[in-house]
């Protein structure tokens, strides 16, 4: 399960896709996504799916996307399963092959949604990220809680091993006991770090005042993005696939 | 010409029935270097916070009496407008550290000042060169050690180009060596700059030697204040503070009759007043 | 008795956090493990209870192998109090947060009261029997988490950085604790980078760098060692380096602290 969260970290290649404009890329997220979600059928979460493979290739994430996959497939299964039940349940207990055909893209439709995140979070640094949202006009109090959040990332996992370790010197025993046991032993460990958690904020708002957080109406950004020709074609590139998928939908209904 | 003037201040926090400054006086002239001590609970904290406005603006509660920096009334005046005159730094290195890389750390007092960006970037080079530590300008703050991490904080605050630096007890979590070089660091600004330092500290071991006034605080009040030798010569074990050693042996050995010019707070000052002793015995 | 026999650790991301440490201490021993941020002394007390098992080379506490035996079971003996009390204070009362420990540890209840009542006693805390953890000021808090491991007496007191955040007077207490505590025969391990304090109280020192020990002995022997320690981002007491510089020290009679210094220097000019 631990795995399909390694999707989401930065890894550092010299690829066309990384030097890629962090923002022609959330275009890219975006474009997908819409695109997934207005499609429905298995041929078409298949070929949005497979779309995506080629960008694996060019970026040089091959084996940490499939690392990703083999995590998402426990859920994308959980997905097929469920489908299939509620189709199953409601079709008055019978398995079509339209009910088992809409399971499976919808758990196909999980895989390709994964494939397309692990796509924009393998190529972008969490700093460009941040950077892609000051620029898009997010406004700065967001921006600056989505970076903090990204920087405090390792501090906490830090913190809550700590907890565990001092909770566990103290005879704690998170493997022992029933299903209600284990839930309730991890109370000592929650509270510390709730509590630690709200005094770092305290500390981190008083830090940031200090530092002049507010002071100016216009505040200045010593980092500037600048889209390269490249970066214009390409999110043209993707706002025309965006019309056309829109269109054939409405108008030729494909699905 | 006093940087900050504070005139029978008192304050409690909101919510609480204990005045945690008491009638405080105090007057700081404009490139001093201030250590403040006093047991736990003394109200060192809470003094610090008045000088940049986070007391009375982010700490809520009563005030009486008058607090002026740089000839502005600290309480009419946002935090965030204290900030370019006065900076601080905090116990905990790594919650005054916000951003992915050293340098956003370092940029995000001047962008929030809205200074021009080739500015910041010129400020950003000089502050990380100040501290010495230009080598981590990309790293992440959490890849740095404790005193790394620290320095990254004076450089951030540096970058403000403020007149006052405030720092509460910085090297709480640093290792001896690593605390004297971050006073020491705090000297040279003070010297080189010009900046005015107010330093709270326990570790008097090390900072007394390099403060101009060592001001005591007990319950609120400010209650010794002079220079650091005048200081250690009266009895402040009633405080909760204990002199550095060397003054202490020297104590020690004056009530016990032995006679010395002065009260020595560095190793090298006491070995010259004993060798001078040991001249005078060995002649009789 | 701890034995730690050719122990290497390193930690899953790859760094290596220590390198061929041995050591012994023995029951009743009062010992500071010292040593520059980073150099491995966190890591080393986090094998004393199994917290951490050694990637190579074992750890034996009282004869039985850390690798064999519950992180439980070995906190029972030796119990470790972490630095920052707020990393595991929970409870909503003083006394539940006592409690835990003896719990956790099958006490039966009417133990459990007498030892927080003992404990209580014993820290300077009765008064807050009832009183919620959160409302202690840092320094009662320290008290607090020391308390919750001492009521169930642990033969093995391990402290992780005690001093810090402490003023000088808090810190003459817990000196005054540490050796009674150590003087009624608890083996008492503490961590830290506080020279002074430790030129106070004079435990057996070890000394570490970079995931070894480079000094295991006697504290006259290594506090006043000013290459030595600066090597591990220490400073020698103050008073060390004045009766260096005035040619004080005499071989089994190394001058650490205000005291000694006092008894030396009017030796010399009064009595002698």
């Amino acid at each position: 399960m631990l795995s399909f969260l390694e999707v989401f970290r930065f890894r550092r290649r010299d690829s066309p896709l990384h030097r890629l404009d962090p923002r022609v890329k959330a275009l890219y997220l975006l474009v997908m996504s819409v695109i997934s979600i207005v499609y429905y059928s298995l041929a078409a979460m298949f070929m949005i799916f497979v779309s995506t493979i080629p960008l694996i290739a060019v970026a040089k994430v091959y084996r940490e996307w499939i690392r990703s996959l083999r995590g998402a497939l426990f859920l994308a299964s959980m997905i097929v399963f469920i489908n299939m039940l509620a189709g199953y349940l409601s079709g008055g207990f019978s398995l079509t092959m339209e009910v088992v055909s809409y399971a499976f893209s919808m758990g196909l439709r999980f895989l390709a949604f994964t494939s397309v995140f692990s796509i924009f979070f393998l190529t972008t640094t969490p700093e460009d990220l941040s950077l892609a949202l000051e620029k898009l006009g997010v406004p700065y109090d967001y921006c600056f809680a989505f970076t903090s959040a990204i920087r405090f990332v390792p501090d906490l996992a830090l913190e809550i091993q700590t907890v565990i370790d001092a909770q566990r010197s103290r005879g704690l025993e998170l493997e022992k006991g029933n299903i209600i046991r284990r839930i309730r032993n991890y109370i000592p460990i929650l509270i510390p770090v709730f509590i630690r958690s709200f005094t770092r904020s305290i500390e981190l708002a008083e830090a940031m005042e200090a530092r002049g957080y507010g002071a100016s109406e216009k505040r200045t950004s010593i980092y500037e993005l600048y889209m390269k020709r490249s970066d214009y074609t390409i999110a043209s590139i993707l706002l025309c696939i965006l019309a056309l998928s829109i269109l054939l939908r409405i108008y030729a209904n494909w699905y | 010409m006093s940087i900050v003037s504070i005139e029978n201040l008192w304050f409690k926090y909101r919510g609480s029935d204990n005045w945690v400054l008491r009638d405080v006086s105090l007057k700081v002239d404009r490139g001093e270097f201030i250590v403040i001590t006093g047991r736990s609970g003394c109200g060192k904290t809470t003094l610090c916070r008045c000088f940049n406005g986070l007391i009375p603006h982010f700490y809520e509660g009563e005030l009486k009496g008058s607090i002026t920096v740089a000839g502005l009334d600290v309480t009419e005046t946002p935090v965030s407008r204290m900030a370019s005159i006065v900076g601080m730094v905090f116990q905990n290195p790594s919650s005054q550290l916000f951003m992915l890389t050293v340098e956003r750390d370092v940029a995000f007092g001047p962008e929030n000042l809205g200074v021009p960006r080739d500015e910041i970037l010129r400020r950003i080079d000089w502050a990380l060169n100040m501290l010495g530590i230009s080598d981590l300008r990309f790293r992440a703050p959490h890849e740095l050690s404790g005193g790394q991490q620290q320095r990254v904080a004076i450089a951030a605050i540096l970058a403000m180009q403020p007149q006052i630096i405030v720092l509460d007890e910085p090297t709480a979590y640093l290792d001896p060596y690593t605390s004297l070089s971050i006073f020491n660091l705090l000297k040279d600004l003070n010297s080189k700059l010009g900046l005015t330092v107010i330093l709270v500290e326990h570790k008097l071991e090390l900072a007394s030697s390099l403060a101009d006034r060592i001001i005591v605080m007990d319950e609120g009040r400010i209650v010794v204040e002079d220079d650091p030798r005048e200081v250690f010569m009266k009895d402040l074990s009633v405080y909760g503070v204990k002199p550095p050693s060397i003054p202490r042996l020297f104590l020690k050995l004056m009530s016990h009759g032995f006679r010395f010019k002065r009260v020595p707070l560095t190793v090298e000052e006491a070995a010259e007043i004993f060798r001078e002793v040991h001249l005078k015995v060995d002649r009789s | 008795m701890i034995e730690v026999r050719n122990v290497y650790f390193t930690y899953p991301g790859g760094v290596e956090a220590l390198r061929n440490v041995n050591l012994t201490i023995d029951r009743g021993e009062f010992t500071a493990i010292m040593g520059e941020n980073g150099a491995g002394k966190t890591t080393l007390i986090k094998m004393f209870n199994g917290l951490l098992k050694p990637s190579r080379g074992c750890v034996l506490v009282d004869g039985i192998d850390t690798r064999e035996a519950s992180v439980a079971e070995l906190s029972r003996k030796v119990g470790i109090v972490f630095q920052n009390p707020e990393h595991q204070l929970f409870a909503e009362t003083i006394e539940e947060e006592i409690a835990f420990a003896l719990r956790n540890f099958g006490f039966p209840e009417d133990e459990i009261a007498r030892r927080i009542d003992s404990i209580l006693r014993f820290t300077g805390l009765e008064k807050y029997k009832g009183s919620s953890p959160f409302m202690l000021s840092g320094g009662e808090k320290k008290r607090l988490a020391l308390a919750s491991i001492l009521v169930f007496d642990p033969d093995y007191l391990v402290l992780d950085e005690p001093t810090i955040g402490q003023d000088p007077e808090q810190k003459d207490k817990l000196l005054q604790f540490l050796v009674e505590v150590n003087r009624r025969g608890k083996t008492v391990i503490m961590v830290t980078h506080d020279v002074e304090f430790v030129a106070e109280c004079k435990p057996r020192v070890i000394l570490m760098r970079r995931g070894e020990i480079i000094a295991d002995g006697s504290a006259d022997k290594i506090l006043a060692d000013e290459d030595l320690m600066r090597s591990t981002s220490l400073l020698p007491p103050q008073i060390s380096v004045f009766a260096s510089k005035l040619n004080l020290h005499r071989p089994g009679c190394t001058i650490l602290n205000v005291d000694d210094a006092f008894r030396i220097l009017v030796g010399l000019y009064v009595g002698g």
